[in-house]
């Protein structure tokens, strides 16, 4: 376990330097020149050539890379290009709010997703089991975006049961909760669909086994045998799963972020992405991406714990 | 011998689009076919369908609701949203279309490179395509949009670059399992050069999971397109998209509901038929995916 823990470590390691790698060529092979995009067709070629060297693109491509990466290891981002801020202390600003948002979005999931999958294996091919396979799909197929949108009109606008904008006032924990549930729910309702179809499988695969046989057999009620002796085994490779889910609910955050205006790492990037402040995107993409490893690389070492086979497997 | 006894030992094959068929027979496949072909006549037929002309400004009656003039009411400019969708649709499936088609034929040959070509290459390439699979698309796309700035083929470029290691990763797979086979043996013994292997022996049994893949794929770079002009950072306007008008009616979301409700309804219809379809073509095409989803 722990060879195979070294191993995957090193390989999300080396996925992330690639990442930046391929990242920062992609910016490079882009014709054109980001000073002059950064700072507008008025600046002149003075001004051109300060930005270039106060960002470091006067080196050459490795020495930037390598730079890039050295500083990322000492947690140097660079400074905002406008308030010359850090960007690692603005990035630790709003990571907890981006935080919390995912969290609600995989409390709504595991709230609705695990109960509806149960039903569905339980009362297989039965309408609700069917209805409950429609719907999942559909929380999958449709966007994030739009349902933060109809979300916000319907209890925010229209209805006026949940505020609209904002992350509630700090220090006051129920508002802030308040503030959560309708952007918890648009990045977490296609992970219902996953989870439920996912919990279903698994549960299905589950009550196929002796043991669950034996334990009828013994006269065990319907409802014991399904809620502690197979929930208890089926839910454990959808733990795995949900690392990979907070990873993709951070990046998925965006949208939500925007839609009711919180603040948070997605708002951040997409603000400096219109004023062209390319250090906050940088260290914003950095931040996701590297989040993004490190969950999946936690839900691949969770599976690897549950099902020894997967050790091989590297 | 006779022909009619030639007729008799003739192989008994399946009635040809037997999937097609069976496919009907699925419901919601059903209704997945009649939504997508919805979405795709209104989309090609939009000049002739649209009541009026989506660039027309009509000032009067900005932000009006819906009316026998204006089916879904009016945006903030006064321009008719119903026609502005019939518009934007062409947009969503041009670069849907675009985009997820290129890295199809991208995938199947980088895929079948990897799978045939040397173990070092192999490597590399999944090597590549771990890594460009490790990015949240949307981040990438942002960073992407930073430098060259947001256009309609920024986001092709964005959507090419993020789902090709997909196909590649089932092209290789596929490769690997049918290069052993026999009869691509005896092309190899008979002489046959590696294009020719790949080409006319790889390719036919290898592209139809890519094609499943596919038709899942294109509601996705839909809503990834509808999404980046949703955040102001897709298509330019006046072009028409769903998600621009969207954008519209999220500004004046305390004005009217109208173009938020008008904004959504498309990209609902074409997600989910796209969906349905996808799914309903894996069961009956490929019966084996079932299992492992």
């Amino acid at each position: 376990m722990l060879f195979y823990t070294i191993k995957r470590l090193g390989l999300a390691i080396l996925i992330v330097c690639l990442a930046m790698l391929m990242l920062l060529s992609a910016i490079h092979m882009v014709p054109g020149d980001p000073a002059g995009i950064a700072l507008g067709p008025r600046a002149t070629p003075e001004m051109r050539a300060e930005f270039r060297a106060l960002m470091g693109m006067d080196q050459p491509f490795f020495v930037q890379y390598f730079r890039f990466l050295g500083n990322v290891v000492t947690g140097d981002l660079g400074v905002d290009v406008w308030s010359k801020r850090p960007v690692s202390t603005m990035i630790g600003e709003q990571l907890p709010h981006t935080i919390a948002l995912a969290m609600t979005g995989l409390g709504w999931a595991i709230m609705l997703g695990i109960p509806m999958g149960c039903y569905s294996a339980v009362h297989r091919n039965s309408v609700l089991d069917k209805l409950t396979g429609v719907l999942s799909v559909g929380c999958i197929a449709i966007p994030s975006f739009i349902v933060g949108l109809y979300a916000l009109l319907l209890f925010a606008v229209e209805l006026k049961i949940f505020p609209a904008i904002g992350a509630g006032d700090a220090g006051d924990i129920r508002d802030q909760l308040v503030h959560l549930v309708l952007p918890g729910l648009a990045v977490g309702l296609g992970w219902v669909g996953y989870l439920a179809r996912f919990v279903r499988t698994s549960m299905l695969e589950v009550m196929g086994e002796n043991h669950i046989r034996m334990a009828r057999a013994y006269g065990l009620s319907n409802r014991r045998i399904t809620y502690i002796y197979a929930l208890k085994l089926a839910i454990l490779p959808t733990v795995a799963l949900l690392g990979v889910g907070v990873g993709s609910l951070i990046s998925g955050a965006v949208f939500a972020e925007i839609i009711f205006a919180r603040p948070g790492i997605g708002k951040m990037v997409v603000d400096a992405v219109n004023t062209r402040n390319y250090p906050i995107v940088m260290g914003g993409v950095l931040v996701t991406t590297m989040l993004f490893a490190l969950s999946t690389l936690i839900s691949d070492l969770i599976a690897a714990w549950l099902d020894p086979r997967i050790r091989q497997g590297l | 011998m006779t022909d009619t006894t030639h007729s008799d030992v003739a192989i008994r094959r399946e009635p040809r689009f037997a999937w097609f068929r069976q496919l009907l027979r699925d419901p919601l496949g059903c209704l997945g076919l009649v939504l997508v072909l919805l979405i795709i006549l209104s989309a090609i037929g939009a000049d002739i369908i649209a009541p009026h002309d989506y660039k027309a400004l009509d000032v009067k009656s900005r932000l009006a609701g819906p009316s026998w003039d204006h089916l879904l009411g009016t945006d903030n400019l006064g321009r008719d949203t119903f026609s502005r969708i019939l518009h934007g649709g062409q947009i969503a499936l041009y670069v849907a279309l675009v985009s997820v088609g290129s890295s199809l034929l991208l995938g199947l040959v980088l895929g079948m490179l990897a799978g045939y070509g040397p173990t070092w290459l192999d490597n590399l390439l999944m090597w590549f395509f771990d890594s460009v699979r490790a990015f949240p698309v949307i981040m990438f796309a942002l960073a992407v949009i930073t430098v060259v700035g947001p256009s309609l083929e920024t986001i092709i470029f964005v959507v090419i670059v993020t789902t090709t290691p997909g196909y590649a990763r089932i092209a290789r797979a596929s490769t690997l399992a049918t290069k052993s086979t026999e009869f691509i043996l005896a092309e190899r013994a008979l002489g046959a050069r590696v294009p020719r292997i790949m080409f006319s022996h790889l390719v036919p049994n290898i592209v139809q999971p890519l094609l499943i893949l596919a038709s899942m794929d294109i509601p996705v770079v839909i809503t990834i397109e509808a999404g980046l002009s949703f955040l102001g950072l897709g298509v330019k306007p006046p072009t028409p998209s769903w998600g621009s008008i969207l954008n519209d009616g999220y500004g004046f979301i305390r004005n009217t509901p109208w173009l938020v409700i008008a904004g959504g309804i498309p990209l609902i219809i074409t997600t989910l038929g796209f969906t349905f379809l996808g799914e309903a073509l894996r069961d009956v095409l490929d019966p084996k995916l079932k299992k492992e989803r």
